[in-house]
């Protein structure tokens, strides 16, 4: 094996993705403990920063760009990244497990005929293997995953893996024009849900579930997110009642999350819920009902009604922010 | 025009998931298995589809005999045939995708359907990798589906939006909730799906390249403190949470 890595570098809007410098940081990381050399790979038009990559241990970045890759295709983006990684000998690849990188680590896997490992919480080297652990059953359990094909790939769960220590060091970039790529598949356009953050990035998450009563309610979860900088969630039940959009569900047939902090306002905790944000680092629960399971999880509780401590919480933190 | 669609059978979001004695499986005594919840999503738009533009539809699972129950659930909402990859054994996606490929191309479908993921390993990929051992186009996670001559127009939910993604046939697409609203299966429907076929076929044995190593439950979380029973608590806890978990 020549334990030969490449991270792949997503960006939006010329922004490097956060979930990519995680990814780049622990690939840098087990190169080295492989006696690895490792570069990484973007795709875009005109992309910030790029030199920045070089302070999170990857000394090189090639850039494959064109107005027209400004936008994910995922024809064009498989072929490039499949075709670099072949001609120049790479056989580990890193990516994110964002809605991008979920989408084309399979086909660059298929391409390179790579072993894959999606969404991993967790990798360790064991003498020439990598173990990788990913949730699976949204979480009610751990597997741990030995990828034994010569070539192999990795998406990291978004937000688990830390960024490292940085050495302030600039990467090297080259750039490569793309004349004519594979616009077999490409994105048109990309409609912005007014500027709200997604449970699956958002540090904080404040979720509602049917203790809300009604979407009239939920400009309390709204107000208490914004105050906290937070994304708004909701439950399976809120969601399929029509108050919420589908988008905002976390649980088993929603988002499986990981923030810092959590907090559930009228959420009982059925257990698709507590599968999919468990493993939040900190939960709070403001509940009614003394019994919800969502106790059984919860870091801090309130046993109350939420429509008198609710506000009274957003009372408060605009208080110590201000 | 034949359109597939690709469902497997996961045990019920609903289920306590237990380790099983081999150290690398869950114990499935007293788990109920469903249909993959996405994957009615797949089954709807395919009868969606066939309603609107004509053609056969066909049901492809890989799985033991209990697969079947997904394939009659999926013969009762009117899917017209259904055919049984028989392998109790483990395979990974790639493995999956390799036998799906191989009865997709035999079906000559020209529109895939699968859910964007199974909830059982959660991986979210064998659309994708079916996709590309097929050569066909594909756009996952996709919360409309468009079909305008050989033309496909799809939204895909990304982080914080939608991405609107043209392509043409022949295609894969993967299911997202809100695609659409599952139909249920008729009384009628289901007679029907008694008396159909299930075929039977024996797929290429898997050629893994991932192996599992060991399934474990998560460490249990403690139940951590009760603060208070009314606003009272609120100064209490964002103490708390400024100073002892430090997270605002």
């Amino acid at each position: 094996m020549a334990n030969k890595f490449l991270v792949f570098i997503e960006q939006r809007n010329g922004i490097i993705k956060k979930s990519s410098l995680q990814a780049a940081n622990t690939a840098a990381d087990i190169s080295a403990k492989l006696s690895g050399s490792i570069e990484a790979i973007t795709v875009g038009n005109d992309i910030e920063n790029l030199e920045k990559i070089g302070a999170y241990g990857v000394g090189k970045i090639s850039h494959f760009k064109s107005a027209e890759l400004a936008n994910y295709s995922p024809s064009a983006y498989t072929e490039i990244v499949s075709k670099f990684a072949s001609e120049n000998g790479f056989d580990i690849i890193f990516f994110g497990a964002t809605s991008m990188g979920r989408d084309l680590a399979p086909r660059v896997s298929v391409k390179i005929d790579a072993g894959l490992a999606v969404d991993c919480i967790a990798l360790k080297v064991e003498g020439d293997n990598i173990i990788a652990t990913r949730p699976v059953y949204a979480g009610k359990a751990l597997m741990e995953i030995k990828i034994t094909s010569p070539k192999k790939v990795f998406a990291l769960r978004p937000n688990v893996f830390s960024i490292g220590t940085l050495s302030g060091e600039g990467a090297e970039i080259s750039q490569i024009i793309v004349d004519k790529a594979n616009l077999k598949v490409k994105v048109t356009e990309i409609k912005k849900s007014e500027g709200k953050l997604d449970v699956a990035e958002a540090e904080i998450i404040v979720s509602g579930g049917r203790g809300m009563k009604g979407p009239e309610h939920f400009h309390l979860v709204e107000e208490l997110a914004e105050v906290l900088g937070a994304a708004s969630g909701a439950s399976r039940a809120v969601v399929d009642a029509g108050w919420r959009p589908h988008g905002e569900q976390v649980g088993q047939t929603g988002k499986t999350v990981s923030p810092n902090l959590y907090v559930a306002l009228g959420i009982s905790g059925a257990i698709q819920h507590l599968a999919g944000m468990r493993s939040s680092k900190y939960i709070v629960a403001v509940n009614k009902d003394k019994d919800a399971p969502i106790f059984q999880i919860a870091d801090y509780g309130i046993v109350g009604d939420i429509f008198e401590v609710v506000p009274a919480l957003i009372n408060e933190i605009k208080k110590i922010k201000s | 025009m034949n359109i597939a669609v690709c469902v497997s059978h996961v045990p019920d979001t609903a289920a306590k998931i237990n380790i099983g004695s081999d150290g690398t499986s869950i114990d499935q005594t007293g788990v109920t298995f469903v249909v993959n919840p996405y994957d009615e999503f797949a089954i709807e738009e395919a009868l969606k589809t066939k309603e609107k533009f004509g053609g056969e539809t066909v049901a492809i699972s890989l799985g033991g005999d209990i697969n079947k129950e997904t394939l009659r659930k999926s013969l009762a909402m009117g899917i017209d045939n259904a055919v049984l990859l028989k392998d109790g054994a483990y395979r990974d996606s790639l493995s999956v995708a390799k036998a799906l490929a191989e009865e997709i191309k035999f079906q000559g479908a020209e529109i895939v359907f699968f859910g964007k993921q199974s909830v059982d390993f959660d991986n979210s990929v064998v659309g994708q990798l079916t996709s590309e051992l097929l050569g066909y186009n594909c756009i996952t996670v996709a919360v409309s589906f468009n079909l305008e001559g050989d033309k496909v127009i799809c939204e895909r939910e990304i982080e914080g939006g939608k991405e609107v993604v043209e392509t043409t046939l022949p295609v894969v697409i993967t299911a997202q909730k809100g695609l659409n609203e599952p139909r249920y299966a008729s009384l009628k429907g289901i007679m029907a799906a008694k008396k159909k076929e299930i075929t039977e076929k024996t797929p290429a044995p898997a050629s893994n390249y991932v192996e599992i190593v060991s399934l474990k439950k998560p460490a249990a979380k403690q139940a951590g403190k009760i603060i208070g029973t009314d606003s009272s608590a609120v100064p209490e806890l964002v103490r708390l949470l400024r100073e002892e978990a430090k997270v605002i």
